[in-house]
């Protein structure tokens, strides 16, 4: 069969599974709706948990960050995990405990305080949102790349599939899709990671390739073949990395708590049966993405020394089709600088920004590229770091149906990550700012029709953000995990912790780290993105890693401001004592 | 502004000398695992890597090993512990769900 053919077949296939999950789980309540009634097993949810935070950005671009960026490209594995021993430890099992519906529940009843949860949704709303909108472009690429669909209409399609199971079966459907979906996608990344590291190592377990020789009777291992091929091409080392230390530390710590703090993780906690199973389902949770994020720095390494194999110092009229086929969808450019038909890969920018592609043709056939010729270095290949993985399969000259897997795996993965984006949304509008703050009086089934309203409004917002995406979006993703990282997590962690943290202390605390962090990356992303070098730098700290310098502001201002105000109620303690006890 | 706490809370009284107990346990439990998770991660790797890059793991060298590999293993390692463990105190203290 075609390898197109394969493509519709097995997305097709993914979809239809995912609505039929939804119409079987179609929640009829609004516990159902918010937290799957409260009855899901902590296996079942960890598996759910895993789809529902590798995103996109998991699954297509980290492995080729990785490959980019070597030792750096670490930050992500250990920020994007570490928030999981943060979650199991000192969130999730008292949240459970807790026993409602959302984050912002949480911060309203503990904090006494109709104010704290209207930060709270705020602070939630802007996080979800700036998160969802990247989602959908993902989306939208993979439809344009596999299905030759135009971006726009992927989009349109990835939102009605998202309707059907989260509007119908709200968190009780999108728990059971995000079964499958974590099922599709982590088979999706590892069939090709097998092959590809049994390729160029022989041994097919990529985390233990990855440790191994080089299949080319050179002798080196994998890394020192790496560091060497790019240290002779003018490029670091692979395994030092170019960040300084203080920036890789703040980072790292940055996503680790921003992990821990992201509503639409917490969330998925509020729906295991007991406290001890929110500790258990944690485990199984960082147990299956853990599986994909040891492949990853793999995959990212075999990717980078196969694309320096068939790339450099290759003639254009030699290279192999994947490398045409990706420089017609406008993601590989070269310009050849010193005008001897072969490509170069080097230090720096082959030219400025991203390729401006002409009409005409080079002399050796290549797509020629408007764009200015960037600081004199002998870079000639231009590459975007999302292709590694799409183009992996490709590269190593695998069958139709891997390539067909991938595409449905980049889907499942766009989609479960959007579908929990957009509950969380949902429920913290019409449980949080409706039932429980401006229409108290409101029927249950009035607030579920208002959930499923919500829910319908945020597919249209995220729809309309993947279509015409700001050009913010992929500057500030920053943001989604800065602002977590300052603003909920600290007032969840004192909110259990500490039974002297009271109303002021938490919002006072909340503002401050939130609007420290809103402001410093909006500052270096948004407003003055010329001035964003080490240099200019609070400490030396990007705006990446600065959430953490957010979170200690708050903790420090609500420390301070707690101790001049006066002690929460009584109720209050009695509260934190419930929830620090797993008894009911 | 003050917001009424769900009525499962509204019964309560003085903290039990046995909850105090437990909760200070899971409180040295808590700081024993978390510096664990900061040294596996930041210590081993990024403040240290330096260090241990100087010894290996088959082609790994350490700290690269740690920074990305190892520190993954050892958190799922601690979840896995501290539930495991977590359950044991509870049961000793008659808490458990």
């Amino acid at each position: 069969m075609a390898t197109q053919t394969l493509i519709y077949l097995f997305v097709g296939l993914s979809f239809a599974l995912y609505i039929g999950i939804a119409i079987a789980s179609r929640a009829g309540s609004t516990s159902e709706f918010y937290v799957a009634g409260g009855g899901v097993n902590p296996v079942v949810n960890g598996m759910a948990t895993a789809a529902d935070w590798m995103s996109a950005a998991s699954f297509i671009s980290m492995a080729g960050i990785i490959a980019f960026s070597g030792y750096d490209g670490s930050v992500y594995l250990m920020g994007w995990t570490g928030g999981y021993v943060m979650l199991a430890l000192l969130l999730a099992p008292y949240l459970r405990k807790f026993g409602q519906f959302t984050v912002p529940d949480f911060i309203g009843t503990r904090y006494y305080s109709k104010a704290a949860r209207v930060v709270a949704v705020i602070c939630l709303i802007f996080i979800s949102f700036t998160y969802i909108a990247g989602q959908m472009r993902g989306v939208g690429i993979v439809f344009s790349r596999f299905l030759d669909v135009p971006i726009n209409l992927g989009v349109i399609i990835g939102m009605a599939i998202v309707f059907v199971y989260a509007v119908l079966g709200g968190m009780k459907g999108v728990t059971y899709t995000q079964v499958a979906q974590y099922c599709v996608l982590i088979f999706a990344y590892m069939v090709p990671a097998f092959f590809i590291s049994f390729l160029i190592t022989g041994n097919p377990v990529p985390q233990l390739g990855l440790g191994s020789t080089v299949n080319d009777g050179s002798g080196l291992y994998v890394l020192q073949k790496l560091d060497l091929v790019l240290q002779d091409m003018g490029f670091a080392a692979y395994t030092s990395g170019e960040k300084s230390m203080i920036d890789v530390f703040c980072i790292t710590a940055a996503l680790m708590v921003g992990t821990a703090g992201l509503p639409h993780v917490i969330v998925r906690f509020f729906t295991v049966p007991k406290a001890s199973d929110a500790r258990k389902s944690a485990g199984w949770a960082l147990v299956f993405i853990a599986l994909l994020y040891t492949t990853a720095p793999a995959v990212g390494a075999f990717a980078r020394l196969n694309f320096i194999d068939s790339v450099n110092n290759v003639e254009y009229s030699q290279v192999p089709e994947w490398f045409k086929n990706w420089e017609s969808n406008d993601l590989i450019a070269w310009r050849d600088k010193n005008g001897d038909g072969r490509m170069q890969l080097g230090k720096g920018d082959a030219f400025q920004g991203a390729p401006l592609f002409s009409e005409n043709r080079g002399t050796n056939g290549e797509r020629l590229v408007s764009n200015e010729t960037a600081e004199n270095n002998p870079n000639e290949v231009y590459v975007d770091r999302d292709i590694m993985v799409l183009a992996n399969p490709e590269i190593a000259n695998l069958p139709g149906w891997v390539i067909a897997l991938v595409a449905a795996g980049g889907l499942a993965a766009a989609l479960s990550t959007a579908a929990g984006l957009l509950l969380v949304i949902s429920s913290s509008i019409s449980h949080d700012l409706l039932k429980s703050t401006f229409r108290p009086q409101i029927t249950e089934k009035g607030e579920l029709r208002a959930a499923r309203l919500a829910a319908t409004a945020a597919i249209v917002v995220a729809g309309y953000l993947g279509i015409y995406p700001p050009g913010w979006v992929a500057q500030v993703v920053a943001f989604a995990f800065g602002l977590a990282a300052a603003s909920l997590f600290p007032a969840i962690f004192m909110g259990i912790f500490s039974k002297r943290m009271n109303r002021e202390g938490a919002i006072a605390g909340m503002v401050t780290g939130l609007s420290f962090t809103f402001l410093y990356i909006g500052w270096f992303k948004l407003w003055s993105p010329e001035s964003n070098v080490e240099a200019n730098w609070l400490f030396g700290i990007s705006p990446e890693g600065i959430g953490v310098i957010g979170m200690l502001l708050n903790f420090a201002v609500a420390i301070v401001v707690a101790r001049f105000t006066s002690a929460p109620p009584k109720e209050i303690g009695w509260l934190v004592d419930k929830i620090r006890v797993p008894r009911a | 502004m003050s917001e009424k706490s769900p009525d499962a809370f509204e019964t309560g009284g003085e903290t039990s000398a046995n909850e105090t107990a437990y909760w200070s346990q899971n409180i040295r439990l808590l700081w024993t695992l978390m510096s664990i998770w900061f040294v596996v991660s930041f210590g081993a790797g990024i403040l240290f890597r330096d260090f241990l890059d100087q010894f290996a793991i088959g082609g790994y060298p350490l700290g690269f090993w740690f920074a990305q590999q190892g520190a993954i293993y050892f958190f799922i390692l601690l979840i896995v512990f501290y539930s495991v463990r977590m359950k044991q105190i509870e049961r000793q203290y008659d808490l458990d769900d």
